[in-house]
C-alpha cells in the first residue's frame, strides 16, 4: 500500500492503539501480580457514568471535562469499593461486583434521560470506541509528516494518549524499585518505610488515567484487555519483572498493530467488502497471544511445578 | 402510573416483562448466593461477557441455513455454548498456569467479548443484519417483547430456580466449605459444575431483559444484601432470592411507569437501593449497629478505667474519659471524685480484685476464661457463689 493511503488513513489509528495499549499494559503487569486484574475491568465500566456526568455538566463533549469526570467516577469507584469492603466486612471480588455494576447502570440510566442527540455519546460508543474515525485527513503521504500544516490537523486524541504514555513511563521509572518491593511483599516493604497504602492507590490512579485516555479513543473493551492480556502473556514468558515488563510492551504492540491490520483488510481478503471492529480485533488478537503462551509459554506453570 | 404498573394494570406486556423480571431476579439471587458464599462472584462477570459471540454465530448460522436470525431461542443457545467455553476456559487458565483467578476472569471476559464485537460489526454489515438489533442484548431491552420471548424466561427462570431448590444442600456445603464437603464424599468438581452451569442458566435467560454487562449484578448484589441480614447460610439464600424478585418487579414496574426508563438499569438501581439500605441499617451486622456497638464498647472501657484511676488516686488525662465521668457526675471539673464518684471508683475496685482472685481459683477456670476486664462480676456469679468468693476475699486481704 502506498504511503499517500497509508500515513492519512492507518497511521494515526495505528499510532493511537499502540500508544493506548502499552499505556493498560504498563501499570496492567502490576495488577496481574498483585491480584488486582479486576480493578481494571471495574474501573472502565464506571469510566461510562463520569463522562455522562461531565457532559450534563458542561453540555459539551470536550476532552478536558470528559476526562476529569470519568477520573472522577474511577476515584468514586475506588472509594466506594473500599468502603464496602470495610463498612459490610464484603470480599473485594463482590465489593467490586456491587460497585461497577450500580455505577454503569447509573450511567445508562443518565445517558438514556439526557439529550445527547447532538453529540456523539452513546453506550455501543463508549464501549467499543470508534479507532476507525481517527484519521488524518490533511496527510498526503510520508513527506506530511515533515509538514507543519498538515501535523496541525493530527487528531488531538493522538497528542493526549501519547502525553499520558510519556506520564505513565515517568511515573513507572520513578516508583520503580519501591512498586516492586511492595509488589512482591507488601509487609517487607511496609517495614522499609515505603507507604504501600497510598502506592496502592496511586497505581489504581495511574491505571485509571491510563483507562480513561485510552477510553477517549479505544473504547473500554481495549483498555480491559490490555490491563490484562499481554501482563498476564507477559507473566508466563518469564520470572524476572523487568522482563515481564517488556514482553507485555511487545505482546500490547504486536496486538494493536496485528489486530487493526486484521480489522481493516482481513474482510478485504476473505472476500468481504467492509471492515470489522478494530477494538474488538485487537482484544481477540491479545487474547491468541494470551492463549499460546498459555500453551506453550516457558513459565506457564511458575517456579514449583 | 407506578400504582398501575405495580398491580399489573399497564396492559398485556408490560405485566409479562414484570413477572419475568421478578421470577428471573428470585432465579439469580437464590443461584447468586452460591456463587458469593464460594467467593467466585466475579466469575459471572466472564460468563456473562463470553455470551456475546455466541449471539453472534448463532445469528450467522441462523441466517446461512435460511431462518430469521432474530429467533430467541436460537440466539440463547449459542450464547449459552461461548458462555460455557468461556467458563472451561477460565477453570483451564486458572488450573494449568500461574496465572490467579482474577487475572484468567479479565482475560476471558475482555477478549470474548473483543470477538463479539468483531461478529456485531460483521452482522451490521449484512442486508440480514442491519435490523437485527443484536446490541440490544448488551444492555437489556423489553419493548416488544413477543409472549413467545417471555414464556421462555419464564419457563427458563422457574427451571433454575427448581433447580437451585433441588441441589441447594450440597451446593450450600460446597460453597461454605468444600474441603469439608469434600471429606464427606461430595464431588466438589461436579457441585461446582451445577452452580456455575445455573449461573450460566440464569446470565442466558437474562440476556434479554437485563443485557449480558448487567446481569451480574442481579447475581452479586442479593446475596451480598442478604448476608447483611443473617449468618445462617440457608436464610441467606432465601433473603437473598427475595431481594432478588423485589428488585426485578419493582424496577420493572418503575420502567414500565415512564418513557425513557431502560428495564435493566432501573432494576440494578432498586437492588442497590436495597444494598445501600442494608449496608446502614441492617440489624448487628449494618454499618450502624456497628457504629453504636462500637461507641457503647468504647464509653463501657472509658469509664471502667477512669473509675479506676480514681480509684487508685491516679490524675485522668485523657480528654474523652474525663468529659464521660463529668456527664455522670463522677468527677468535679477539676477531676476530683464526687461522693458518687468514690463510690462507683470503690465498687470498680471492688469488681476488679474480685476477678483477680477469681482468676487465681481453679475451682472457677471456665468463669475465669471468660474475663475480658469489663464485665461486671455481680453479672456473671450468682449471689451464693459472689459471698463466697468475698468471704476469701476478706481472709486473703490483711
Amino acid at each position: 500500500m502506498s504511503g499517500s493511503e497509508f500515513v492519512p488513513l492507518s497511521l494515526t489509528p495505528m499510532l493511537i492503539g499502540i500508544f493506548a495499549a502499552i499505556a493498560c499494559a504498563l501499570p496492567g503487569n502490576f495488577l496481574v501480580l498483585r491480584k488486582q486484574a479486576l480493578i481494571g475491568d471495574a474501573i472502565s465500566h464506571v469510566v461510562l457514568p463520569g463522562i455522562v456526568l461531565a457532559f450534563l455538566v458542561t453540555g459539551s463533549v470536550a476532552a478536558a471535562p470528559m476526562m476529569i469526570g470519568a477520573a472522577g467516577a474511577a476515584l468514586v469507584a475506588v472509594i466506594l469499593i473500599e468502603l464496602i469492603r470495610r463498612l459490610g466486612k464484603i470480599e473485594t471480588g463482590a465489593a467490586m461486583g456491587v460497585t461497577f455494576t450500580a455505577l454503569f447502570a447509573a450511567g445508562v440510566l443518565l445517558l438514556e434521560r439526557s439529550d445527547t442527540s447532538r453529540v456523539h455519546l452513546d453506550v455501543e460508543h463508549a464501549l467499543m470506541g470508534n479507532l476507525e474515525s481517527l484519521i488524518w485527513l490533511d496527510a498526503t503521504g510520508w513527506h506530511s509528516l515533515l509538514d507543519p500544516n498538515a501535523l496541525a490537523g493530527l487528531p488531538s486524541e493522538l497528542f493526549r494518549i501519547a502525553v499520558v504514555l510519556v506520564l505513565i513511563i515517568a511515573l513507572l521509572i520513578t516508583f520503580w524499585r519501591p512498586l516492586k518491593i511492595a509488589t512482591f511483599d507488601e509487609e517487607f516493604a511496609h517495614g522499609l518505610g515505603i507507604p504501600t497504602t497510598a502506592l496502592s492507590l496511586g497505581l489504581v490512579m495511574t491505571a485509571a488515567i491510563a483507562a480513561v485516555a485510552a477510553f477517549d479513543a479505544v473504547g473500554s473493551i481495549i483498555v480491559i484487555a490490555m490491563f490484562i492480556c499481554p501482563p498476564a502473556a507477559a507473566r508466563l514468558m518469564t520470572d524476572g519483572l523487568k522482563a515481564q515488563v517488556w514482553w507485555s510492551v511487545g505482546f500490547a504492540t504486536a496486538s494493536a498493530i496485528l489486530g487493526y491490520v486484521l480489522a481493516g483488510y482481513g474482510p478485504l481478503w476473505l472476500g468481504g467488502s467492509d471492515s470489522v471492529s478494530a477494538a474488538g480485533m485487537i482484544a481477540t488478537v491479545s487474547g491468541v497471544i494470551l492463549a499460546v503462551s498459555a500453551l506453550a509459554g516457558p513459565r506457564r506453570k511458575g517456579l514449583m511445578a | 402510573m407506578l400504582w398501575q404498573a405495580l398491580t399489573f394494570q399497564l396492559g398485556y406486556n408490560a405485566t409479562l416483562v414484570t413477572l419475568g423480571a421478578m421470577l428471573l431476579g428470585v432465579a439469580a439471587g437464590g443461584t447468586g448466593t452460591f456463587l458469593f458464599l464460594r467467593k467466585r462472584a466475579l466469575v459471572s462477570d466472564a460468563i456473562s461477557h463470553a455470551t456475546l459471540p455466541g449471539v453472534g454465530i448463532a445469528f450467522l448460522v441462523m441466517v446461512a441455513f435460511g431462518g430469521d436470525g432474530r429467533n430467541l431461542a436460537g440466539l440463547l443457545f449459542g450464547s449459552a455454548v461461548t458462555a460455557w467455553l468461556g467458563l472451561l476456559s477460565v477453570q483451564w487458565l486458572n488450573k494449568n498456569t500461574r496465572l490467579s483467578e482474577d487475572s484468567a476472569i479479565g482475560a476471558v471476559l475482555s477478549v470474548f467479548f473483543g470477538a463479539g464485537v468483531v461478529l456485531l460489526t460483521v452482522i451490521q454489515t449484512m442486508s440480514q443484519g442491519r435490523q437485527a438489533g443484536l446490541d440490544s442484548l448488551l444492555l437489556g431491552s423489553t419493548a416488544g417483547m413477543l409472549f413467545s420471548d417471555a414464556l421462555m424466561i419464564a419457563a427458563g427462570g422457574a427451571l433454575v430456580l427448581g433447580l437451585a431448590l433441588v441441589f441447594r444442600r450440597p451446593m450450600t456445603l460446597v460453597a461454605f466449605d468444600s474441603d469439608y464437603a469434600a471429606a464427606n464424599g461430595s464431588n466438589v468438581g461436579r457441585i461446582d459444575l451445577l452452580t456455575m452451569g445455573l449461573v450460566l442458566a440464569v446470565t442466558v435467560v437474562g440476556l434479554k431483559i437485563v443485557g449480558l454487562i448487567l446481569i451480574v449484578a442481579l447475581l452479586i448484589i442479593p446475596p451480598v444484601t442478604a448476608r447483611f441480614w443473617t449468618d445462617r447460610a440457608e436464610k441467606v439464600w432465601l433473603i437473598s432470592g427475595v431481594i432478588g424478585g423485589a428488585a426485578g418487579y419493582l424496577g420493572a414496574a418503575i420502567s414500565a411507569s415512564a418513557p425513557n426508563l431502560p428495564t435493566g438499569p432501573i432494576i440494578v438501581l432498586v437492588c442497590f437501593g436495597l444494598f445501600a439500605i442494608s449496608l446502614f441499617f441492617a440489624p448487628s451486622r449494618g454499618a450502624l449497629s456497628s457504629l453504636i456497638r462500637h461507641r457503647r464498647f468504647q464509653r463501657h472501657v472509658h469509664r471502667r478505667q477512669g473509675l479506676l484511676a480514681l480509684a487508685n488516686g491516679h490524675p485522668i488525662y485523657e480528654r474523652y474519659t474525663m468529659r464521660l465521668l463529668s456527664q455522670e457526675g463522677l468527677i468535679r471539673p477539676d477531676g476530683v471524685a464526687t461522693k458518687s464518684g468514690e463510690r462507683g471508683a470503690a465498687s470498680a475496685m471492688l469488681d476488679e480484685r474480685r476477678w483477680r482472685l477469681l482468676r487465681e481459683m481453679p475451682a472457677h477456670e471456665d468463669t475465669a476464661a471468660s474475663y475480658d476486664g469489663l464485665s461486671d462480676l455481680e453479672t456473671v456469679l450468682t449471689k451464693d457463689q459472689l459471698h463466697e468468693l468475698d468471704m476469701k476475699l476478706a481472709e486473703v486481704t490483711p
